[in-house]
């Protein structure tokens, strides 16, 4: 269509057997009109905070807030003398890996049984959606709430089975408030995770089961012989977009404990802030920023690698 | 028969344990004030508060915050389908120089996420003198879901033959109507996930509107909220009945497309 257009233009116009300049250079330019914004969009948004915060994390500031010039690595030398730095990033490289592992788990049973027939399986989608739907911030207060050591839910509950003798303050104790926000994490990671799931689930062809059956094939190897090589690539896309959200996952940790008591519960993006608009650190907190997104390349990248995502692309 | 029976026991059950956290807040929002500092704390409301729905539209400018925050979601998710469609659409149909780079920038963009690079964000705010504004919240909501936006419908659009369009076409439909008549109609699914993936997305946006925005009339929702507990004053009842507040709509948009959005994720994954 496009061939038959420039075409009969090009045969009104002239007998040339290339086409002039500027008409090459119309041609040339033509993506850019139908891409023009969206490349705008990234540039201004995206990218220019991802120079500015390497640049922040090469200068010189004040507390106050003015640049005073660059000082090379010494951002970098003073985040990495920093007491806290070893324990906060070993703590969110346990707090990512466990999120995505039980996400993972949980939501292959999950999109499984959100795949059976039963009586109310409508009903039970909707239900799974909602934490998806709510927000992470107003999910995590809810908890903080059933959390509360006086008036709270869970306390309530453990006395009246006598699990406990007396109220437990569970977002005091570190140990304690870390497991319950990876709980809660993974409680707002399910939604998404096993709807992925599900979806890939539904591109399996019914005949592919119905062949295992003739063999005679019994459900067990069913699953691991058919299901979830098939599920490869809803597994990939779903558990490498689980780790980019876990990872910068704020919310959580921030309505919850507020990365306390000191940096006890803290990940690397709350330390990040912390540093940043509490103790007016900036440039040590842009180095904490860089670190931050190399640890996530690192990871994603490891885990592609472990997956070997190459077969993948084809 | 009775398989059925245990997956339809198993799956309430389910259902049940995703909706509690929400019941809870919906019990305490009906709870009256003096009894949320009980302890133990109460099962349900001694005396259920229905008037907590309407006194804290008063107790704090509730209708200010879902102003808010539904103008950024919506103006972000209008700028985003704006700036996605076309770039997808394009991408999809044509071979040109450059297009591998804009998918895999696409790709790489993913990968940011606001709260990684807020520090930036501010700073760049600041030095367009664009803090404490709600265009810097559109701006930034529109640009982090624009990837994922471009990317399902490049996904969409591909899948679409090109014949189907071209035969519009011939039948005098016009380029531009062989697009609308055709090719989106066809796509709606995935541009239906597009949009409520952005909306939502701007709906719940945290760090950014937290770090960017001072003024009590420029906040959304997710910021404001917590203002209801603090050192001085702990209105639990108010600050869940909020969310509630900011929660259903949203719940009954996704129920409304649940339908569609397996099939958009389907079209994200595989392609």
């Amino acid at each position: 269509m496009r061939d038959l257009k420039t075409g009969r233009r090009r045969a009104a116009t002239s007998q040339a057997p290339r086409p002039s300049l500027p008409r090459r250079a119309g041609r040339a330019l033509t993506p850019l009109l139908w891409l023009g914004p969206s490349l705008a969009l990234i540039s201004v948004v995206v990218l220019w905070p991802v120079i500015e915060m390497v640049r922040t994390s090469l200068q010189d500031i004040t507390s106050s807030g003015v640049t005073v010039g660059y000082r090379g690595a010494g951002n970098y030398r003073d985040l990495f003398d920093e007491d806290g730095l070893i324990p906060v990033v070993l703590r969110t490289l346990l707090w990512v890996g466990g999120i995505v592992a039980v996400t993972m788990a949980l939501s292959l049973a999950l999109g499984q049984l959100l795949n059976a027939r039963f009586p109310g399986r409508r009903a039970v989608r909707w239900a799974v959606v909602v934490p998806w739907a709510a927000s992470v911030l107003m999910t995590a207060l809810i908890w903080k709430w059933m959390l509360d050591n006086y008036s709270g839910l869970v306390n309530r509950v453990l006395l009246d089975l006598h699990l406990i003798d007396e109220p437990v303050n569970w977002l005091a104790h570190p140990a304690e408030a870390m497991l319950w926000m990876m709980w809660v994490a993974v409680f707002v990671s399910l939604p998404f995770t096993s709807f992925v799931i599900l979806a890939g689930l539904q591109t399996i062809p019914s005949e592919v089961y119905e062949a295992a059956r003739v063999d005679g094939a019994g459900p067990l190897r069913t699953y691991v012989g058919i299901t979830l090589p098939l599920l490869r690539p809803a597994i990939l896309i779903a558990s490498i977009i689980n780790v980019i959200n876990v990872f910068n996952s704020f919310p959580i940790i921030w309505a919850m404990t507020g990365g306390g008591p000191g940096h006890d519960t803290d990940t690397t993006t709350t330390f990040m802030y912390k540093m940043a608009f509490y103790d007016q650190n900036v440039g040590e907190s842009g180095a904490m920023a860089v670190v931050n997104f190399v640890l996530i390349l690192v990871m994603v990248l490891m885990y592609l690698r472990a997956a070997r995502w190459r077969e993948e692309v084809r | 028969m009775t398989r059925r029976i245990v997956l339809a026991g198993v799956g309430w059950l389910v259902a049940l344990a995703f909706l509690l956290p929400y019941l809870q807040m919906f019990i305490t929002a009906l709870k009256p004030e003096r009894e949320l500092t009980a302890s133990p704390g109460t099962y349900l409301p001694s005396h259920w508060t229905w008037s907590n729905f309407i006194d804290v539209w008063s107790a704090a400018p509730v209708w200010t915050y879902m102003r808010v925050s539904l103008t950024v979601a919506a103006v972000a998710t209008v700028v985003t389908l704006a700036c996605a469609m076309p770039a997808a659409y394009y991408t999809a149909r044509n071979r040109f120089r450059g297009r591998g780079a804009f998918l895999l920038l696409v790709l790489v963009t993913q990968m940011f996420a606001p709260t990684a690079l807020v520090i930036g964000i501010y700073r760049e705010m600041v030095a367009l003198d664009l803090t404490d504004t709600l265009l810097s919240l559109i701006l930034v909501n529109a640009a982090f879901n624009l990837p994922f936006c471009i990317w399902i419908l490049h996904g969409y659009f591909s899948s679409i033959p090109r014949e189907l369009e071209e035969a519009a076409f011939l039948d005098g439909a016009g380029r531009v109507g062989a697009l609308t008549r055709i090719t989106l109609p066809i796509s709606m699914p995935g541009v239906v996930t597009a949009v409520v993936y952005t909306f939502i997305a701007s709906w719940n946006e945290y760090i950014v509107a937290l770090t960017v925005t001072a003024s009590p009339d420029r906040r959304p929702l997710t910021v404001a909220i917590p203002s209801f507990v603090t050192q001085y004053q702990a209105h639990w009842q108010y600050l869940f009945a909020t969310s509630l507040i900011a929660i259903v709509p949203v719940v009954i948009l996704f129920i409304f497309i649940e339908r569609y959005l397996i099939g958009g994720l389907t079209a994200g994954s595989v392609k």
